[in-house]
This record gives C-alpha cells, sequence and structure tokens, in this order.
C-alpha cells in the first residue's frame, strides 16, 4: 500500500475542477491508456490574460487524480508566463509529496500544462515552444531534452529515479545506459561504488578467459533486457575482438534490431568484458509468421 | 467501519480453531522435536499428527510431505532440486501466467543457460495441451504448471497434464497454492510428482507451508544443515505453524464442500450483480473452469487503484491488475498473456472469497461498486 499524504488523499476523493471547458484558449492531452494515466487539460483566460478557469479529466491511480487537481488550483490566477514556470516538483510539494515511484504523475500535470499553453500560443499565432529533441526511450517516447528537464529539476541521481519521474527507462531498459550518460553529463560523475558488482574485468585475457566473461555477460547482462522483448541471444564465436552472436525469437525480425546489436549488445560487452571488442550477427532464417510484440507502438 | 474482506487469494484470515491449536506450542510444548528428552520429544507425534491431516487432504502418503516456511520456497526447492538431480536435463516448461515464485525462479535458471520456454494461453487463460506436447522432449527435466491461477482463478487440466508430462518423462510441479482447500484434489490418482502449498491460503498461519514429493521423485536437498526433513529441508520445525497449518488443513477438508456450493453461490451472486449492474465491466477468465471463490472484473477506462482505494474508503479489501498497484509499469502478466487490452487491465479488479464472507458483504460490496466506477468514470477523459 501507498504512503500517501492526506493532502493527497483528499485532492483524490474530493477532486476540485473536474471537466471540460467549452471553447477552451488552452488544451492539453497527456499520456495514454496503454500507459495506465491520462490526463485532459483545458483553461481559458480572463480579459487581463490570467488564466480564469482550468478543468482537467484524469484516468489513472489516486495520484495521477490528485496532481491534476492541485495543477488546476495552482494556475488559477496565474498569467501564462507564470504557468509556464510550474514545475512537477511544485505540484507534488503542494500534495505535501508523492511516493517516488509516483513522482511521474506530477511530472504528467506540468506536461499537459506545457502541451495547453503551447496550443494556446499557437492558436494566437505566437511561435509555439514544442518540446524537441531526441528519442531516448522509445517505449515511452521520452526524449534527452525531457530526461535533462527532469534530472536538472529534481536533482535526480540514478536510472531508476529518472524512471519514477518520467517512465523513461521503464520498458524494455535498452536506454539506460544513455540515460545514465545523461545523468552523468548534468550531476557529474558518481562514484565507482557499484562497479564491484561487476564481472571482473582482467586486463590481459587469455580467449577461454574471454568467451567466459563474454558468455557470463549475455547470460546476466544482455539477455534480461532482450527477453523483456520476447527475444533471446546466443553467442556464436568469439576471434580476437570479434563477437558473432545470433538474434533469436521476437529479436530476430525486429525492425530494430540493428539498433539492438549497436545500442544494447556491443555496449554491454564493451563495458563488461573489453572496450575494444565488436559485435557481428550471424542472420538466420526469417520465419514470416512471427509478429514483432512491439512495446514501442503499443505504449504510446 | 467493519472489514469487509475479500482478498482470500491474497492471504486469509486465521481459523478460530487453528489458533487454538497453534498457542500451546509458543507457551507450554515448546520443546525441539529432535532434542533427547521427552519434553522436547514429545512434540514429535503433533508434527508426524499434522502431516497425517495434510496427507488426508491431498491423498498422498505422510512421507511424501516436506515442510518448508510457504509457497515461495516449495516452488523455488521443486524446480530447483528437480533440475539439481538431472544435470544432464537442460530444459523447464512452464506458463506465461505463473506466479512470480515459478516465473521469476524459472527466468534466473534461464540466464544461468538453461533452456526455459514459457507456454502461452488464449483469452480464457488457459493453455493449449497440444502446444505442451510440442514442447515436450527427452531434454525437459521438469514441467511447472500451477493448478489455479491466484489472479482469475482458471484452473488448468493438470490431471491430463499429469499423463502427458509423464509419457515423456519429464517430472511435473505444480503450484497449488490457491487450489489447495477450494477444490478436492487427489494426488494417488494425479501424476503430479511435485506439489507447493502455503498455510496462509487456506486459513493457517503465514511461514509455513509444504512441499509434496512422490515416492520415487528424484529431488536434491534444498536447504543443508541437520537431518530434519529426511535431510532434505533442514533447520528446527516450525512447531506451532506446521500444527497450524495440519489443523486448517484438516478443517478445510470438512468444508471442501461448502467452498463449491455456499462460497461459489456468494461468487456468482457478487459477479452477476456488478456484471449487470456497472457498465463496461468484462469478466476476465474461463467461466466455467475457475476456483469457486475468485472473479476477475475489468471496468474499462478507469484504474484498478483508484477504484481500489475508494473501496477502501468503505472498509472492502480487494486487488487490482493495474500497474500501479505493483509499483510497476506494467499492467498484470497473467491478464497480458491473455491479450486483456491495457484498457481492460489496468481497470481489473480480483474479488475472492472465503467461507468467512455473508451474503449481506456480498450485497454491500455490489451495492457500492456502481458508485465508485460512476465517480471515477465522471473523471476519466475516455467516457463521453
Amino acid at each position: 500500500m501507498w504512503e500517501y499524504t492526506d493532502k493527497v488523499m483528499d485532492s483524490f476523493l474530493h477532486p476540485k475542477n473536474v471537466g471540460e471547458i467549452k471553447d477552451p484558449d488552452g488544451f492539453g492531452e497527456e499520456g495514454s491508456l496503454a500507459c495506465g494515466d491520462a490526463l485532459k487539460l483545458t483553461f481559458k483566460l480572463d480579459e487581463n490574460g490570467k488564466i480564469a478557469d482550468a478543468k482537467f479529466k484524469t484516468f489513472g491511480c489516486a495520484s495521477a487524480i490528485a496532481s491534476a487537481s492541485a495543477m488546476t488550483e495552482m494556475i488559477k490566477g496565474m498569467t501564462i508566463e507564470e504557468a509556464e514556470k510550474v514545475t512537477n516538483k511544485e505540484i507534488a510539494d503542494k500534495l505535501g509529496g508523492l511516493p517516488e515511484q509516483k513522482m511521474h504523475c506530477s511530472v504528467m500535470g506540468m506536461e499537459a500544462l506545457q502541451t495547453a499553453i503551447a496550443y494556446y500560443r499557437k492558436g494566437k499565432g505566437q511561435e509555439s515552444k514544442e518540446i524537441q529533441g531526441k528519442i531516448v526511450c522509445t517505449c515511452f517516447g521520452i526524449t534527452d531534452i525531457e530526461i535533462k528537464k527532469m534530472v536538472t529539476e529534481n536533482q535526480l541521481d540514478t536510472v531508476e529515479q529518472v524512471t519514477n519521474y518520467c517512465k523513461a527507462g521503464g520498458g524494455c531498459g535498452g536506454c539506460r545506459g544513455e540515460i545514465e550518460k545523461i545523468i552523468e553529463k548534468i550531476r557529474g560523475k558518481k562514484d565507482q561504488a557499484k562497479e564491484t558488482s561487476r564481472p571482473t574485468k582482467s586486463k590481459k585475457m587469455t580467449n577461454i578467459q574471454k568467451i567466459q566473461l563474454t558468455q557470463q555477460t549475455i547470460n546476466e547482462q544482455i539477455r534480461p533486457l532482450l527477453k523483456n522483448h520476447g527475444g533471446d541471444i546466443e553467442l556464436v564465436d568469439v576471434e580476437g575482438n570479434k563477437i558473432t552472436i545470433a538474434l533469436r525469437g521476437m529479436c530476430a525480425q525486429c525492425r530494430t534490431a540493428e539498433f539492438t546489436l549497436k545500442d544494447v549488445v556491443e555496449a554491454k560487452l564493451r563495458e563488461f568484458v573489453s572496450g575494444d571488442v565488436y559485435v557481428v550477427e550471424e542472420k538466420t532464417e526469417i520465419d514470416p509468421q512471427h509478429v514483432h510484440r512491439d512495446i514501442g507502438t503499443e505504449k504510446k | 467501519m467493519k472489514t469487509v474482506y475479500m482478498d482470500n487469494n491474497a492471504t486469509s484470515q486465521v481459523a478460530g480453531e487453528v489458533l487454538a491449536e497453534m498457542l500451546p506450542f509458543f507457551t507450554e510444548t515448546y520443546g525441539n522435536p529432535s532434542s533427547m528428552h521427552s519434553f522436547g520429544g514429545a512434540v514429535g507425534k503433533h508434527i508426524n499428527n499434522a502431516r497425517g491431516q495434510i496427507a488426508t487432504l491431498l491423498g498422498c502418503d505422510e512421507s511424501e510431505i516436506i515442510f518448508t516456511s510457504g509457497g515461495t520456497e516449495s516452488d523455488n526447492a521443486a524446480i530447483k532440486g528437480a533440475l539439481a538431480a538431472e544435470p544432464e536435463k537442460r530444459k523447464i516448461i512452464t506458463t506465461r501466467v505463473e506466479h512470480p515464485a515459478v516465473l521469476t525462479t524459472c527466468r534466473e535458471l534461464e540466464s544461468q543457460g538453461y533452456n526455459v520456454v514459457e507456454l502461452g494461453v488464449d483469452s480464457h487463460g488457459q493453455i493449449d495441451i497440444s502446444q505442451l506436447e510440442a514442447e515436450l522432449d527427452d531434454s525437459t527435466a521438469i514441467v511447472s504448471i500451477m493448478y489455479a491461477n491466484n489472479e482469475t482463478g482458471v484452473i488448468f487440466p493438470i490431471e491430463k497434464i499429469g499423463e502427458i508430462v509423464k509419457a515423456a518423462g519429464a517430472v511435473l510441479h505444480t503450484d497449488a497454492v490457491q487450489a489447495v482447500g477450494k477444490i478436492p484434489l487427489n494426488l494417488s490418482s494425479a501424476k503430479i510428482d511435485l506439489l507447493s502449498l502455503s498455510g496462509h491460503k487456506l486459513h493457517g498461519p503465514k511461514g509455513i507451508g509444504v512441499l509434496y514429493v512422490r515416492k520415487g521423485t528424484r529431488l536434491s536437498p534444498f536447504i543443508a544443515g541437520g537431518h530434519q526433513e529426511k535431510g532434505r529441508r533442514a533447520g528446527t520445525e516450525n512447531t506451532a505453524g506446521i500444527v497450524g497449518l495440519g489443523k486448517a488443513c484438516e478443517i478445510a477438508g470438512e468444508f471442501i464442500a461448502e467452498e463449491n456450493t455456499t462460497v461459489r453461490k456468494l461468487r456468482d451472486k457478487l459477479e452477476k450483480t456488478i456484471l449487470t449492474t456497472c457498465p463496461d465491466a468484462i469478466l476476465n477468465g474461463d467461466k466455467n473452469n475457475r476456483l469457486p471463490n475468485t472473479t476477475n472484473i475489468s471496468f474499462e477506462f478507469i484504474e484498478g487503484e483508484a477504484i481500489l482505494l475508494l473501496l477502501d474508503q468503505f472498509g472492502i479489501c480487494a486487488s487490482s491488475g493495474s500497474a500501479c498497484t505493483s509499483g510497476s509499469l506494467e499492467p498484470s502478466h497473467v491478464l497480458r498473456a491473455m491479450g486483456v487490452p491495457f484498457t481492460a487491465a489496468h481497470g481489473s479488479i480480483r474479488y475472492s472469497l472465503s467461507r468467512y464472507n455473508t451474503e449481506a458483504e456480498v450485497d454491500f460490496v455490489a451495492e457500492k461498486m456502481p458508485t465508485i466506477i460512476n465517480q471515477l468514470r465522471e473523471l476519466s477523459p475516455f467516457v463521453k
């Protein structure tokens, strides 16, 4: 059971500003049924350009409903410029805090607000500040800019925290390495204490040792990631720095197999085996009956 | 506020008679059955008595009962122990809808190089027997398929599965944690080699379970130490737990008919009323092959955690397969394996009844549901 604050429970049981404004000035939708939470926000401005009324509809858990209610209460009376500066942390603070795994609910509130403001600006012929950047988490469609914003505003240190705040990295896990790099860039490199849990990497390896370490890395680090997508991997051969692998199951026909090969398999092997290895794939016959279970498109 | 407990597949109330049976083992007869003095030694016959009570419920021999700390330990021990006993066989067959105690164990073994096959299920949550037949081969060490599913209550044709697995020369393990005490079992006729059960699911205490090991089944010892449980599971016996589990099994045997008449009727009434009074409510699972106490219903366009918290306001206890209740980002693996769409999986609620529930409670829950559902649907952006 989650430990919700009294404010969260009160906002969930008696939410304020439920509904939808007709002919709104601002309109924003975030999330989806697949994600397990979704929010629709509408607001209307008064003659002074301040938010006169804001209403929401939410599909989601208690904290999603409470976050949306708190956010609409906060922005009433604000100018667009003021509303634009509202962060997810302020929404969470207004509720007396949220469990860390539920922080993404406050983020959804902030994102719907930003989308609604962009809608307003577009209607006014002003340049919209659409979020741009490179998609990092393909499962939930989260960009590097969004992740950077999360890390900076909430002072996040770990990939797990980023997942709790914006879901990035919570699907197949293929982007966790990239998220870690973003965190390191912003927060500075963490101490290397975590390294101890990794397989030991000796400087000079015999070929047998290298093969064993490669197999160990595939078993412990790579296979669990691919299994999430219904895929699998087999080690075929190791010759010097050339590692030959075969992708099996769903991964064998995946459109993003090339991506998987470089960004997951090679990255992990370089991390755990040796910095100068490279990976080639042994192709197998494709079964046309197989349909890829693409978590990415299902999600968003 | 009165608690209306409809979450018996999660855990159940310890029966009064069970508690009464257990208490002296904390206060008076606290001796160690391995001791040489008669004060301790006298406890041994109570353990044997419990073994007998359990064996009677299962239809097996007393010597085939090993006490464990619960369902999870039994599942781990069965799978790992059977593999260790047959090191040359590297294949495990299970299903995608197992309890995490089985599924996580299998996936861990997979990362150690075992070949794990997870059988899929159809939209009713049933496995395809022909798929099992196709996957069974000489390299298959163990097949682990649950007796009944904890989320939907769907019962698998375990006796048929036993015939097939036996013919292929593999070991069959079944996680029967949800089935024992709810439906009649007879291990003397079923071809089951290993079976897990847990005390707290059948009105017994937590922290005690059983692994049934059919005579002649090769299983490596799983906890090293003293000679307890014939050296297969060392550690001083949880005497109070064992005695409590024995009593719980004895009572379960007496009430098994009631589970399938009275409790079933209550479940059916709850289910029928909710499906009629709540629009866009869908039943999950195989209606005709189900535990008598379980119903799993999806309410579209709303989210399970929110439903549970509103039920909680009335003292009603149930559970959900939504992502939010677990803290993960994915809804129930069981409902997803059945192909239940996300829209319905996130809003699924499981009600699991027991012989302690009353018709008044069923009416109370059924009466509250439409209000709760409508309250959340008014908030939902997906309802027009």
